[in-house]
């Protein structure tokens, strides 16, 4: 079963490299991994999609590395998610019209014209992309390049990436075991 | 307002101001700025190790020998990568360790420079945390952040890689600087929730056992733990590296579980209805087949690791804290009860299968058996009190960990997780400086012992004089070749070892050196190296293929064990395995 993984983490080097150690070790595939920035600044925000048996307990073992503030499964909660592709497509004159018309039905939308080739931006779920580019495929598909989805719960619960980093307060230093 | 230093400088002063004493290590040209600085700094004791291995379980031995974080140095590539073995035993054992490392210049990295290695890359997978430090300004941070991340929660290793440019730049220290760590909080106080329903188990059952680890003794929860095992009459099992954690001469102690466990433990175990278990990870030596370990228990866990919570054995009430919190709280509540039918039922297992454990119906040789020498340790360890046993890896550390009667914390300092050979030697050279006024006994086979004996060396140097050494010496890799006597046929394949005469050994680095050869020398050869004003090592000659009984075959259940009782002296080749079942 994929499980789509949503992580947030101090932005340092080396901090992917972690994460993705982690995946290795088990021998788990990741289908796609999407980074980039957060609501606060310092912060990273990850989706990652995998396939595995024992998720759940990846997921404990992310949460260990010092840097990861956060980690939640979304697989079975009520998700936004939202993957782009960039296709580059054969456009000779006499297609073109009809490639317009079918992009228009998914909302993707033409980025790049040139005198054989579009370039087609998809935007949406990764399920309404695949169907897309399978009505692409025909034209003739010279090149093709997804995002990998990134992924938000509907509603108000937030996923917020570390509230205690709001406030200036110092984080509690914690007392030595025994 | 502190004065400008050198980055050498500010690691010295960072050490210092952590409490740190000793340092183990090995310089070399990454790392040499810091070795400039360190005469400066008196209160900083540096042991000159023989090998980057020893000097990462020397400070390993000294961890675990005092609940304080260990310290090793070593220079950049190959003193860095000398380093992950003991790193990686640091990683699996949960020993607190600051392992630093110099590093090629910052404007040199990633270009194959000469001893380049990426040593931050290689540990990932093996410390709790690690740093690459290029600027000077980030030490006082990172060294803070360093010892907070090894010593608290679980402890566990963290590396800090440090450019030669950043120990040269120099800096003005700002020690007040605050720890940046808000991804880090481990959880100390248990759900009250949880605890009580843990109470609830426990005072319903009838058959509760209570198996303590690692953890309890990190928390020094030895305490609580005896106080709950009185009130409630609960029997205790402790792991390998439980020992010590509950005094084993207690009528309420039941001994080891596991591969190398008493019948009678595993058998309780595989009968008990509720398993509270408390700092201890469920490992695979311990609960051999997983499906099939403790089928009809419900399984308290409390660890102050979540990862481990149901990682290999589900938990019905599964609590995150810290052992010696999560026992007062349920030492708050937890009322008094019975067990005394249970125990007795679980010592009339014991009973039942005592002869055959403990080789009283020991084979009829008139060479001497590893069973002799430990007895007659035993017998010392309990004549002459307070001392610690530092033992390696194999079949002499498992006749340790069953034959002598560990009693208080600490006591015991093994390598479990990571099985590291050659850990012995150099971890009670730095136990032995942790505790000078205490005897440090290593316990090794000669194949462990022939891994990292050049760090007699440093003992010399350092004038160690409480060390004493008793190879258990049978000319084999003897756990290897204990299983292919039993599960291999007896194709005894690169287990056939040869060492140098061990006495003469000891006395070439000037310790004394003795050699044992029958059962009827072990006490007074006890007796005399105890005595004696200085290091001494005991070449044991035993019986070459004594095994190690009982043994649960790897992959199957605990309740599936082979006891040895109808063991012939020598089997003949192509003969089923020997071994009675229990």
């Amino acid at each position: 079963m994929k499980h789509t993984i949503v992580a947030l983490m101090q932005d340092h080097p080396g901090v992917l490299h972690r994460v993705v150690s982690l995946f290795r070790r088990r021998g788990y595939n990741i289908d796609s991994l999407t980074v980039g920035r957060s609501e606060l600044p310092g912060v990273s925000r990850m989706t990652i999609v995998t396939e595995g048996s024992d998720v759940d307990q990846v997921t404990r073992q992310l949460f260990r590395l010092i840097e990861v503030l956060k980690v939640v499964d979304v697989t079975e909660s009520a998700t936004v998610e939202r993957e782009i592709a960039l296709v580059k497509v054969n456009a000779p004159g006499s297609v073109r019209a009809e490639l317009v018309a079918c992009c228009a039905v998914f909302g993707a939308r033409t980025a790049d014209l040139g005198p054989s080739t579009m370039v087609i931006e998809i935007t949406g779920e990764p399920s309404e992309v695949d169907r897309c580019l399978d009505v692409l495929r025909p034209f003739g598909i010279k090149e093709m390049m997804r995002t990998g989805r990134i992924a938000m719960i509907r509603g108000s619960l937030a996923h917020e990436a570390a509230p205690e980093l709001r406030a200036d307060e110092k984080p509690p230093l914690l007392a030595l075991a025994g | 307002m502190s004065e400008e230093r050198t980055g050498a400088q500010i690691i010295c002063e960072a050490l210092v101001r952590q409490g740190v004493e000793l340092i183990f290590g090995i310089p070399g040209g990454a790392i040499m700025p810091f070795y400039h600085a360190l005469p400066e700094y008196p209160q900083l004791r540096h042991v000159l190790c023989r090998h980057e291995q020893g000097a990462g379980h020397a400070a390993e031995g000294y961890a675990r020998a005092t609940g304080r974080v260990g310290v090793c140095v070593a220079t950049s590539g190959p003193g860095a990568t000398n380093l992950v073995t003991p790193i990686a035993d640091a990683w699996m054992d949960s020993t607190p360790l600051v392992a630093i490392t110099g590093q090629v210049t910052s404007a040199a990295l990633g270009k194959d420079a000469f001893q380049e290695t990426d040593i931050t890359g290689i540990t990932v997978p093996i410390t709790k945390h690690n740093y690459l430090v290029t600027k000077v300004e980030d030490l006082p941070r990172v060294f803070k952040e360093a010892f907070h991340i090894a010593a608290t929660g679980r402890p566990g290793p963290v590396l800090i890689d440090i450019t030669k440019d950043a120990q040269q730049a120099r800096s003005v220290p700002d020690w007040d600087v605050s720890l940046q760590l808000p991804g880090y909080r481990p959880r100390y106080h248990g759900d009250r929730e949880q605890i009580r329903e843990a109470i609830e188990l426990l005072k319903g059952a009838t058959k509760p056992l209570l198996m303590v680890g690692n953890g309890l003794i990190w928390s020094g929860a030895h305490a609580e733990l005896r106080e709950l095992a009185e009130r409630t009459g609960i029997p205790v099992i402790t792991t390998l590296h439980g020992k010590g954690a509950f005094p084993e001469d207690h009528p309420l102690s039941l001994g080891m579980p596991g591969m190398h466990g008493w019948v009678h433990v595993n058998r309780a175990i595989q009968e008990c209805d509720v398993l509270l278990s408390i700092g201890a990870r469920f490992d695979d030596r311990v609960t051999g087949k997983v499906s099939s370990f403790a089928p009809h228990a419900e399984v308290i866990h409390v660890d102050i690791d979540p990862a481990e919570l149901g990682k290999n054995v589900a938990a019905q009430v599964a609590i995150v804290g810290d052992a010696r919190s999560v026992l007062a709280a349920l030492l708050e509540e937890m009322p008094p009860r019975d067990c005394t039918e249970w125990l007795a039922h679980i010592r009339a297992m014991q009973q039942q299968h005592q002869g055959k454990q403990r080789y009283l119906k020991r084979p009829d040789t008139p060479a001497l058996m590893p069973h002799d020498v430990y007895q007659g340790l035993n017998a010392a360890f309990h004549a002459r009190g307070r001392c610690r046993v530092v033992t390696d890896v194999g079949q002499h550390q498992m006749w340790a960990a069953q034959l002598i009667d560990w009693i208080s914390p600490r006591s015991h300092i093994t390598s479990g997780g990571s099985g590291t050979m050659g850990f012995a030697v150099p971890a009670a050279l730095g136990a032995a400086l942790a505790c000078p006024d205490q005897t440090i006994w290593v316990i090794c086979g000669d194949g462990g012992f022939q891994m990292t004996s050049q760090e007699l060396a440093t003992i010399k140097q350092e004038g160690i004089t409480n060390i004493r050494i008793a190879v258990i010496n049978n000319g084999y890799l003897g756990m290897v070749r204990q299983w292919q006597e039993l599960f291999e046929n007896r194709r005894y394949s690169g287990t056939p070892l040869t060492g140098p005469d061990f006495a003469m050994l000891a006395q070439a680095y000037g310790f004394k050196g003795m050699v044992v050869t029958a059962t009827g020398q072990v006490e007074d050869a006890i007796r005399e190296a105890w005595d004696h004003e200085g290091v001494v090592l005991i070449d044991f000659r035993v019986e070459r293929e004594a095994n190690v009984f009982p043994i649960v075959p790897q992959g199957q259940s605990i309740s599936d064990m082979l006891t040895g009782v109808s063991e012939p002296a020598h089997a003949t080749p192509g003969a089923p395995p020997p071994g009675g079942r229990a």
